[in-house]
């Protein structure tokens, strides 16, 4: 690295630091609303300087929402199950219908393999809201409405795409001639594919599932439309908080810091893996 | 006994639609007997490698029919082949170090871990590869991957061993030296090879036979010495041979006694009819134009020859390159002796009937290579 003056080194911090506290100043001030009561929130001018209270995670635990009108239900620890399994069961699949298909899309120029992998590909440049009208309808005659495979099958929608072009890319850089040199000392295609093809395309693989999880878990509009409240994830689920007096800041400031923990861990997680598969470039001999 | 291991058999190759693709390879038909090293010599895009893909199972072939032995293989997978392979890009498994990578191709034979062992450390002492089996592929040159990845093929015991470009990235002595090596490893086994090269020292020095290859088509398939004394081919004359032959366009005409070469620039070349035989007479004097070659090695210096003018001299440590400007073009000498020609300088140029290459000017079909008809 080329050395810095020192005025240079200065604006570097400065511009470093607004950045910082541009991301960060959100999730800060949400972490910190998460323990402090409405009254402490809504107070003028705001303060950091409060009592904290684990009120607001009790209720979210517990499921009793203590408002100024009475005590209310909600699911809050089933819509984040219910993000858990969809996020993971919507990966998985993806990752059974992708992975090979992004094997055959990298490996195999067939007619119109190109117009069929954009076409895949195109479902992310479509605007959600665009598809579910007709959708809605089209599961409502199917029956499919308000059922966790009819939401894991539209949540393919966004992860198929995002794996299937990220895995196809790592699949293209790993040198057929490696396949080959193995398929020519007397193996099948298919144990190619599991010993060699797999295991290279591991970390992109990884990479890619991440990813993916991420966008789903952080999918919104799909799960509001398409099912109830016994079957919608933390995203849609947050929404109880809105409630007919008043808004609960507090709980809905605790719902968001144990809904972002589950994708920052992975996230944290995955940055060696996304690195890893960076590197990948060691193959090419 | 059946004695032939490979028989290629009118195969057509096209990349794309068959008859509106990509024409690679053009009707290849060829035989290799079983214990020989073939060479498929040619430029880049000639259809070589193409055809020794389409041999190991990884190219479909468009059509036509390749056998191993007496089986049909060109719609088998490689796996059903029993064939061996080094790759041009070496190939070797990342994950794996060098020892288990040579070690591998081995595995599905069954061996016991110790017969595999001594057969990998005979192999790497061979190829010189000793010191970093232990190594994995990364962390060692594009020469000792590319010792690796041959070792990998040599060491299986194959119907065919197909070597794409074997040695491109090795240094020049350690290549001479185990051109060698590699030469009686597979002679001593009795192992049939196929090699991909566009180098023709490599192919020269290896080979039993020499397959040179352009535009998809084979131009002549036969001995290193066959090649270079009798080239079908234009092709073939000025594509194997190092400096290249010297090719002139020539108009024939024929007296009582003498044939003439008419070059460029009003300058001919007279020979007496004796220094033909009757036939190639005849047919060179059907022609009315034909191309002569000749060898650099063959020309010779003379008081009483065709004057050129030195346009360049290069001592090269053990032969000298003149190349002089003659008829309207370029006439290379090699000598070996150190000569001391000054630029500019004219020289008596003196080519002997005996090593004329004459071809036919329309087809390139070569008519006679000195007194003989080709």
């Amino acid at each position: 690295m080329e050395t810095m003056s020192p005025l240079e080194r200065i604006l570097r911090g400065i511009a470093l630091t607004l950045v910082v506290i541009f991301f960060m100043f959100p999730i800060v001030w949400i972490f910190l609303m998460s323990f402090q009561t409405n009254e402490t929130i809504l107070r003028i001018p705001p303060s950091v300087i409060f009592t904290p209270t684990l009120d607001n995670y009790a209720a979210l635990i517990t499921g009793k929402l203590t408002t100024a009108a009475g005590t209310l239900d909600i699911a809050f620890m089933r819509n984040l199950g219910n993000s858990v399994f969809l996020s993971v069961a919507s990966v998985a699949l993806a990752l059974v219908l992708g992975v090979p298909a992004a094997y055959a899309f990298a490996r195999h120029k067939f007619r119109g393999s190109e117009d069929i992998a954009f076409t895949l590909l195109s479902f992310r440049f479509a605007p959600p809201l665009l598809v579910l009208l007709p959708l809605t309808q089209y599961f409502q005659w199917l029956g499919l409405s308000n059922t966790y495979f009819g939401l894991i099958w539209v949540y393919q929608l966004i992860c198929l795409p995002l794996i299937l072009w990220i895995v196809r890319g790592y699949f293209e850089d790993i040198s057929a001639d490696v396949e080959y040199a193995y398929r020519i000392a007397g193996h099948s295609w298919f144990s190619t594919f599991r010993k060699i093809a797999l295991p290279l395309a591991g970390p992109g693989i990884a990479a890619a599932g991440l990813l993916a999880f991420i966008f789903a878990w952080n999918n919104f509009v799909f799960a509001l439309v398409l099912a109830s409240a016994d079957k919608q994830p933390v995203t849609v689920g947050a929404l109880a908080f809105v409630t007919a007096s008043g808004i609960q800041y507090g709980q809905i400031a605790a719902a968001i810091v144990l809904s972002i923990t589950p994708t920052l861990a992975l996230a944290l997680y995955a940055q060696r893996y996304l690195v890893e598969g960076l590197s990948l470039g060691a193959v090419k001999g | 006994m059946n004695d032939t291991a490979l028989s290629i058999d009118n195969v057509d190759k096209f990349y794309g639609p068959v008859d509106y693709g990509v024409h690679a390879v053009k009707r290849l038909s060829m035989e290799v007997k079983k214990g020989e090293i073939i060479a498929l010599l040619g430029s880049s895009g000639c259809g070589k490698t193409s055809t020794l893909r389409m041999i190991a199972g990884f190219e479909p072939v468009s059509r036509g029919t390749i056998s191993l032995g007496s089986r049909q293989v060109q719609t088998l997978p490689p796996v059903r082949r029993n064939v061996a392979m080094a790759f041009e890009g070496y190939s070797l498994y990342p994950p794996l170090t060098v020892r288990e990578n040579i070690g591998f191709a081995l595995k599905a034979s069954k061996l016991s871990q110790a017969v595999v062992d001594e057969k990998v450390a005979s192999i790497a002492k061979l190829l010189e590869i000793e010191d970093i089996l232990g190594r994995y592929p990364s962390s060692i040159s594009g020469g000792q991957q590319q010792r690796a990845s041959l070792g990998r093929a040599l060491i299986r015991d194959a119907a065919l061993h197909l070597l794409d470009e074997p040695m491109g990235q090795l240094e020049p002595q350690l290549r001479a030296v185990l051109r060698g090596r590699i030469k009686h490893y597979i002679k001593e086994r009795g192992l049939t090879a196929i090699l991909v090269t566009h180098d023709q020292t490599e192919a020269n020095a290896l080979a039993d036979r020499i397959a040179v290859m352009e535009g998809g088509v084979l131009q002549q398939f036969d001995t290193p010495k066959k090649i270079k004394e009798r080239p079908a081919n234009l092709f073939t004359g000025t594509f194997v041979g190092e400096p290249p032959m010297n090719v002139f366009e020539a108009s024939v005409s024929g007296s009582g006694t003498g044939i003439r070469f008419g070059l460029k620039d009003g300058v001919h070349l007279d020979y007496h009819t004796s220094d033909f035989s009757h036939p190639v007479r005849e047919a060179l004097l059907k022609r009315q134009k034909v191309v002569l070659g000749v060898r650099p090695y063959a020309v010779r210096r003379s008081a009483d020859g065709v004057t050129g003018r030195v346009a360049v001299n290069q001592w090269l440590g053990d032969q000298t390159h003149i190349a002089a400007d003659f008829a309207g073009g370029t006439m290379v000498l090699v000598e070996h002796d150190r000569t001391s020609l000054e630029i500019g300088q004219p020289i008596g140029i003196r080519l002997e009937p005996s090593s004329l290459h004459v071809f036919d000017s329309e087809s390139g079909n070569a008519i006679s290579h000195g007194e003989e008809l080709a």
